[in-house]
């Protein structure tokens, strides 16, 4: 392998998906942010006479089997669907911060602990977990969130533990201990600033995979119900007229699947960027 | 090395009966009362005679900690009650519907595993050019597609559009075909990203480097120094992806009417069938630890480190 | 009949902007030890990688013509026959998951020989580099091993290979005295006995002043003086030799 095949083109594609990544993900939020006044028509309003349309005119991707404006339903399930994605991931932070931070810090008894209790949650795969909880507490979509955030929490905590023990041998953190500051204020103000990027390369790489259990999870009919509008509520709807309409499970799941890549495109461009050691990846 | 099986195996038994509890005291204290949900499935209007009745049948006016007793009593004899909704014992029906599920699992796993490794070697090998741009490309797809969309897409195209394969149940192998890729699409991605990079970070190291430099000619770099050494990865994501299969088992199953035990799974869920999700969580939890298992002895097998360093992941 | 020489033209290595090694060339010649010195990046390890084309990802290679008694030879045809490579840090050199049996196998296996006729010349090697409980060392792995073995590992992997010509890169700096002071003593053996001709990449003076014959100075990528060692020692004629040889002083309280 001659070291000539080395060809520095990264640069490039990186920017490219970086860029590409970002703008998909920035038109996702401004949907999500001012959908219902960019929908054409009120997602929720049922007109019988008018179901099962065609794309026309009025309807640009036609009507649901309630006589629903698709495309309003559509932008006005990015709302939803971000929002409880972003919950979720506060959550899954949250924990993971918490845990993660205790154990990496603290150390001892109480790091193993919190180890074989993040390994117990990790021997669990996330949707089957998510699924466990929602038998546990029932359906809806905060049940469905609260059930998504305990099946990835342990992964966050293992890394944040991780992060903080590498951050604890470093030299500054033993001058601010030699200057007096204390545990809490040397966590604070040296150790999160260092793993907030590491986790951030994370979390992004982890929202796809977070919005396809919660669109998941709804499909299935445990997490958000009838009549909202969401994504994966809608390919539910739908899957009765799949041989008569298959348009209908077209664009939501279209929907989903250009969110998740966006995400997935911003993640990856991001890890590329912040992480050079896994560049090649 | 034996014992430290012996030891893993027997550290199986604590955590079921924690898991069983948990999930005993978390159901009962739940937002519905069992005692209704057997009654409406039962087709019995809940009068208020009626749920006396059932409550006093199931045992559920006894305090919690003895209705536990009773339950993992029975259980220990591998009786786990009577399903809320089809009226058979649960384990009959689990065990009923698992070998269609262990067929889907098992085909999608080796369909990961078929496609994963070429996939992964190819765009290693041909970092940079065009064989790896177009598997990185088709694996960002794979990762980014929900399954259940990709289950339809297929079921439009293959049977409305193409009319090639049944769309519904289980019985010829045509029936196979689009549940099993719509489960493996995922997995097969993950693996075939995971491979890669894992080769990737492998051909990096200097003892490839040194190898070359011993003369080895290229085609011997590869297969023992760096696919060697990537494998151990592989394994242990193949191993967290079982769990991901039956994941994917659980959604799949209910759109191709699949009579596996994830659509009835799903069903009792919503159906608040007790007993059922008892048992079955409880079924996947052994599993689940099983599998961990058997990944971590192949890693042991494959990396003398563990092996010999003492087995303490 | 003129000695036997491996000669590198004009080899020259670059990163993306800069230049790190310009325009190398040297000679080595059987039976006499070439040191390369020069502080830390200068270029030497670099050099000594770059001859053979083994340069990490990001490098690119240019020049660097390799001529094997006048003929002209690929960087792949030098590699492991005719000349073999000892790297600094010994450990990460070899394959974690792979035994030193399985090392010299496939080492031997490029000459042809297997099997019985292997395993002996196995245990031969490793006597000659004084590993002698072979049984024990072969079946181990690399992190079952010490540094100052494991550098005589690949000494033996190296006699096994039979090239006439060994590159040394930095060999003993990550060794203890005594581990430095046998690994020299079994180099130089080598060097008298069989006739290796050795480049040795080193910043330590020490080394150059026990094995070296001839001193080649690195400064930013380029040889700045072309010496052998007594005249080194006596008057050396560049900074960067004199550099060297205060600092040398210095840490071992001779005379300048």
């Amino acid at each position: 392998m001659s070291a000539f095949a080395a060809v520095p083109h990264k640069p490039l594609r990186l920017r490219w998906s970086l860029a590409a990544g970002a703008l998909l993900v920035s038109l996702l939020v401004l949907l999500a942010v001012f959908g219902q006044w960019l929908a054409p028509h009120d997602p929720d309003l049922i007109d019988v006479g008018q179901r099962l349309q065609p794309a026309s005119m009025s309807h640009w991707l036609g009507t649901d089997h309630l006589g629903r404006d698709l495309l309003s339903r559509l932008i006005v399930g990015t709302r939803l669907s971000l929002g409880s994605v972003l919950l979720t991931l506060s959550l899954v932070l949250a924990l993971g911060l918490l845990v993660g931070g205790v154990a990496g810090f603290v150390g001892g008894k109480l790091d193993l602990l919190l180890m074989r209790l993040c390994d117990m949650f990790m021997t669990f795969p996330t949707l089957v977990l998510a699924f466990f909880f929602v038998t546990l507490l029932g359906t809806g979509l905060t049940n469905v969130i609260v059930a998504i955030a305990l099946s990835h929490w342990a992964w966050y905590a293992r890394m944040v533990r991780g992060l903080v023990i590498a951050q604890r041998g470093r030299e500054y953190l033993l001058a601010a201990r030699l200057a007096g500051a204390s545990r809490w204020s040397r966590l604070r103000q040296h150790v999160v600033p260092n793993i907030a990027g590491p986790l951030l390369v994370l979390a992004t790489m982890d929202i796809g995979h977070m919005m396809l259990h919660v669109s998941g999870l709804s499909f299935l009919g445990l997490g958000v119900t009838p009549p909202t509008a969401e994504w994966g509520v809608m390919i539910n709807d739908a899957k009765e007229f799949i041989w008569t309409h298959p348009q209908l499970l077209l664009w939501p799941g279209l929907m989903i699947f250009f969110s998740v890549m966006a995400f997935n495109l911003l993640g990856d461009a991001l890890r590329d960027r912040l992480d050079p050691a896994q560049e090649r990846h | 090395m034996l014992r430290y099986i012996l030891l893993r195996l027997l550290l199986l038994v604590p955590v079921m009966l924690a898991v069983s509890l948990l999930v005993f005291v978390l159901l009962h204290l739940g937002s519905t009362d069992p005692a209704l949900d057997y009654l409406r499935l039962s087709h019995i209007p809940p009068t208020d005679a009626a749920v006396a009745e059932v409550r006093q049948a199931l045992g559920l006016d006894l305090p919690l900690y003895q209705q536990y007793w009773i339950w993992l009593c029975k259980a220990l004899q591998l009786d786990f009650g009577i399903s809320y909704l089809t009226g058979r014992p649960v384990l009959d029906d689990l065990l009923y519907y698992l070998p269609a599920t262990l067929q889907l699992g098992g085909l999608a796993l080796a369909c990961t595993l078929l496609f994963a490794v070429p996939l992964g070697l190819l765009a290693a090998r041909w970092q940079g050019r065009w064989p790896d741009h177009a598997v990185r490309a088709v694996t960002f797809i794979g990762v980014s597609m929900p399954n259940f969309w990709l289950a339809f897409l297929l079921i439009a195209l293959f049977s409305l559009w193409l009319g090639w394969l049944p769309a519904l149940g289980r019985g010829s192998p045509g029936q196979l075909v689009m549940p099993v890729l719509a489960i493996a699409l995922m997995s097969m991605s993950i693996n075939a990203r995971l491979l890669r990079a894992s080769l990737l970070e492998a051909s990096g190291q200097r003892h490839v480097t040194y190898a070359r430099a011993r003369g080895l000619p290229e085609r011997r770099v590869w297969r023992g120094h760096i696919l060697r050494n990537a494998w151990l990865p592989l394994v242990t994501a193949t191993g967290m992806h079982v769990g991901e299969l039956i994941g994917g088992a659980l959604v799949i199953e209910t759109i191709f009417a699949w009579p596996g035990v994830g659509r009835f799974a799903v069903s009792a869920v919503l159906n608040r069938d007790f007993p059922v999700m008892q048992c079955f969580t409880l079924l996947l939890t052994g599993l689940l630890m099983l599998c961990n298992l058997l990944v971590d002895i192949c890693y042991a097998w494959l990396d003398p480190r563990s092996r010999l360093q003492g087995v303490d992941a | 009949m003129p000695t036997p020489t491996l000669e590198l033209r004009t080899l020259s290595v670059a990163s993306r902007n800069t230049l790190l090694v310009d325009q190398l060339s040297l000679q080595l010649h059987r039976g006499k030890v070439c040191a390369l010195v020069g502080s830390s990046g200068s270029g030497k390890s670099l050099s000594c990688l770059g001859m053979l084309d083994l340069l990490p990802q990001g490098l690119r290679r240019s020049g660097g013509e390799l001529l094997l008694d006048g003929v002209s030879l690929a960087p792949a045809q030098v590699r492991g026959h005719v000349a073999s490579l000892v790297l600094q840090n010994p450990r990460s050199a070899f394959n974690p998951v792979r035994s030193m049996a399985s090392h010299a196998q496939e080492t031997l296996k490029l000459r042809g020989v297997h099997g019985a006729d292997a395993r002996q010349q196995m245990i031969e090697c490793l006597a000659a580099v004084g590993l002698g409980d072979h049984q024990r060392v072969l079946e181990s792995f690399a992190f079952q091993l010490s540094g100052g073995m494991l550098q005589r590992m690949m000494i033996a992997l190296a006699l096994m290979a039979q090239t006439p010509y060994l590159l040394a890169d930095e060999p003993t700096s990550d060794l203890d005295a005594l581990s430095q002071a046998r690994f020299l003593e079994l180099l130089m053996e080598l060097v008298e006995g069989h006739g290796l001709g050795v480049l040795l990449v080193t910043h330590d003076m020490g080394v150059v002043a026990r094995c070296a014959d001839h001193v080649l100075v690195m400064d930013a990528g380029r040889i700045v003086e072309r010496q052998d060692t007594q005249g080194l020692f006596d008057a050396p004629a560049s900074a960067s030799a004199r550099t060297l040889l205060d600092a040398h002083h210095l840490l071992t309280g001779g005379h300048p």
